[in-house]
């Protein structure tokens, strides 16, 4: 057993080892477009990474996620606008999520599964229509244009790869954050509310107190992707912030596994890169990308309902079983030779 | 005199028309294992949800070591020191028996804030890992608890109850649904920590339970509820021979 957790240790650092060579090494050697698409899936993997939180170890099922990262685009758009720096704005985008997150988690404190998707995918469409309807503060449907890349130690991030790489190391380090916060006492604590709220709550267990955190810790990581992606797009407008991306961040986190740390890796490459991908093999694919991808979640949800990164624990899981039974059937060898 | 640890004076609770539990008295002294038994409808879960601030009685008072806990919730009192088991499956199915261990006892330590950068199992791992021992289910210890054989969750919640080091648990049914070979597994298991405890910690016991070969074994003192009311309380022996208890109960 030990041995096999060892291993698993050595594959994991392996694993880390390559994502982080991918990402260091290759973007350089793309085009405009491939860096882009690179960021890209970082912007979303620290949106879903946050959602994962609120959705996967929390286990509140959240429909609202687009609209804290409107609240953080839109936020950093704002603010730039006024006259601060990106500097300043992310940080104060990133508060107004937390604020707000905690506010909309007041609801699961009362409702839950489906009828807490459905209050906040009220709060979704609300904050659409303030993005689609406040002209004076939001752009109404023209939305931001020219939202500014931040300097950074008077190095300009205008650059495709030098804000992909910047973009790098913020969303490495939100999500070193989120790997502490979940591997302390408080990841446990989460767990133990998504998986029954009413042991954990006589097991002293604060429900009420990490509800409401799961929320706002994942809203927060909402707004600064928000913020990361509004200058990376460098425009943005309210079709970007609806019900349907929010879906698409919920699938995100389902399809690469709700609960795994990794999850949101998987499921945001999967469904950024794969559609792109599919654009690029030929047309006729490009037309049929969304039942393809349809089938495939059905797919995954039949056969991985744990998501696509649960495969190496499927996997592993096999294994221990095989070696039980291996070293049972040794042991009766060895017993059956004296 | 020694203070008792649970002392629920006249509560009665009325759900409508029918009054669940109308007027009943008990102490629960340190180091005790107290049986509640009587026949379905008796009041006994109603009484139960009420020490563990599940519902509020309509009248009386219930005090924990001298404090009124009459309206305190289920979070107020795990954090005075109560702890209970469930009479259906609820373990935490997707965190491995360790970690449900180790989960049940973390809050009791530091703040919410220190908790943020404490170490992954509080500094609770031995302490699991002895409980885990004590219970026999070592070879599932990393496994999900939701994946385990239903008497094993049994332990496991079992287990959990006593890893914060309570001075009361409440047992609802911990025998219920259990296959007999196992019956007398948990009955030593609970004698053994009673007597001994964890960390030198003695816990005294409430349980609610329908199997009276096991109950009659372990409680100290037994109390017989019928219809809302105490019949009868006394030692095994003396609720065995009790006139009134074999007419209500035992002798059907």
């Amino acid at each position: 057993m030990s041995t096999l957790f060892k291993e698993k240790r050595y594959l994991a650092g392996v694993f880390v080892a390559l994502i982080a060579i991918v990402l260091i090494a290759v973007p350089p050697f793309l085009k405009n477009y491939g860096v882009y698409l690179f960021s890209l899936w970082l912007v979303f993997v620290v949106a879903t990474m946050g959602l994962n939180l609120t959705v996967g170890y929390a286990g509140q099922k959240s429909l609202g996620h687009a609209a804290f990262f409107g609240i953080g685009a839109y936020g950093v758009a704002i603010l730039m606008k006024a006259g601060l720096s990106w500097w300043l704005g992310l940080p104060i985008a990133m508060l107004v999520c937390f604020v707000v997150g905690l506010i909309v988690g007041f609801p699961a404190l009362r409702v839950q599964t489906i009828y807490l998707a459905f209050a906040t995918l009220g709060f979704n469409t609300a904050m659409w229509l303030v993005f689609r309807n406040e002209e004076w503060l939001t752009g109404g449907t023209f939305g931001f244009n020219g939202i500014a890349r931040p300097e950074i130690f008077g190095f300009s991030l205008k650059g495709h790869l030098a804000y992909y790489y910047f973009t790098l190391a913020i969303s490495t380090i939100a999500i070193a954050l989120l790997w502490g916060l979940l591997r302390s006492p408080w990841g446990k604590a989460f767990q133990a509310l998504r998986d029954n709220p009413i042991r954990a709550e006589s097991l002293g267990i604060d429900t009420r107190a990490y509800t409401l955190l799961s929320f706002a810790i994942g809203a927060v990581y909402a707004g600064l992707a928000g913020g990361l992606y509004a200058s990376l797009v460098d425009y943005i407008e309210p079709a970007s912030f609806t019900v349907g991306a929010s879906i698409t961040m919920y699938l995100m986190v389902v399809v690469g596994g709700a609960g795994l740390f990794v999850g949101p890796l998987v499921g945001a490459l999967i469904s950024l890169i794969l559609p792109e991908w599919i654009r690029d093999v030929s047309p006729i694919f490009s037309n049929w990308f969304l039942p393809i991808f349809g089938l495939m979640v059905i797919a995954i949800l039949v056969w991985l309902p744990d998501g696509l990164a649960s495969l190496p624990q499927k996997l592993f899981s096999k294994r221990k079983v095989l070696q039980a039974g291996v070293s049972t059937a040794q042991s009766a060898i060895e017993k059956g030779a004296k | 005199m020694v203070a008792p640890v649970l002392k629920v004076t006249d509560m009665k609770k009325a759900y409508g028309a029918i009054q669940a539990v109308g007027g009943v008295s008990f102490e629960v002294m340190p180091g005790e294992i107290f049986g509640v038994i009587g026949p379905n409808g008796s009041g006994k879960t109603t009484l139960f949800n009420s020490m563990l601030g599940q519902i509020k009685p309509d009248s009386g008072c219930i005090e924990f070591k001298g404090q009124d806990v009459t309206k305190a919730g289920p979070l107020e009192l795990s954090r005075l020191g109560v702890g209970r088991t469930f009479q259906t499956l609820q373990v935490f199915g997707k965190m491995s028996v360790r970690d449900n261990l180790i989960v049940a006892a973390q809050e009791h330590h530091g703040s919410k804030f220190s908790r943020m950068f404490a170490a992954p199992d509080s500094g609770l791992g031995a302490k699991a890992d002895a409980l885990i021992e004590q219970f026999r289910i070592s070879h599932v210890a990393d496994l999900k608890a939701g994946t385990l054989s239903y008497g094993q969750q049994k332990l496991v919640d079992i287990a959990t109850a006593f890893m914060r080091e309570p001075d009361l648990v409440l047992l609802d049914e911990p025998c219920a649904g259990v296959n007999p070979s196992l019956v007398g597994g948990i009955s030593s298991l609970l004698k053994a920590l009673n007597e001994k405890g964890l960390g030198g910690k003695k816990s005294s016991f409430v349980v609610i339970e329908h199997n009276m070969d096991f109950v009659m074994s372990l409680c100290h003192r037994i109390m017989v509820m019928v219809e809302g009311k105490v019949l009868a309380v006394g030692t095994p022996a003396e609720i065995r021979g009790n006139k009134a208890v074999l007419d209500a109960y035992l002798g059907a």
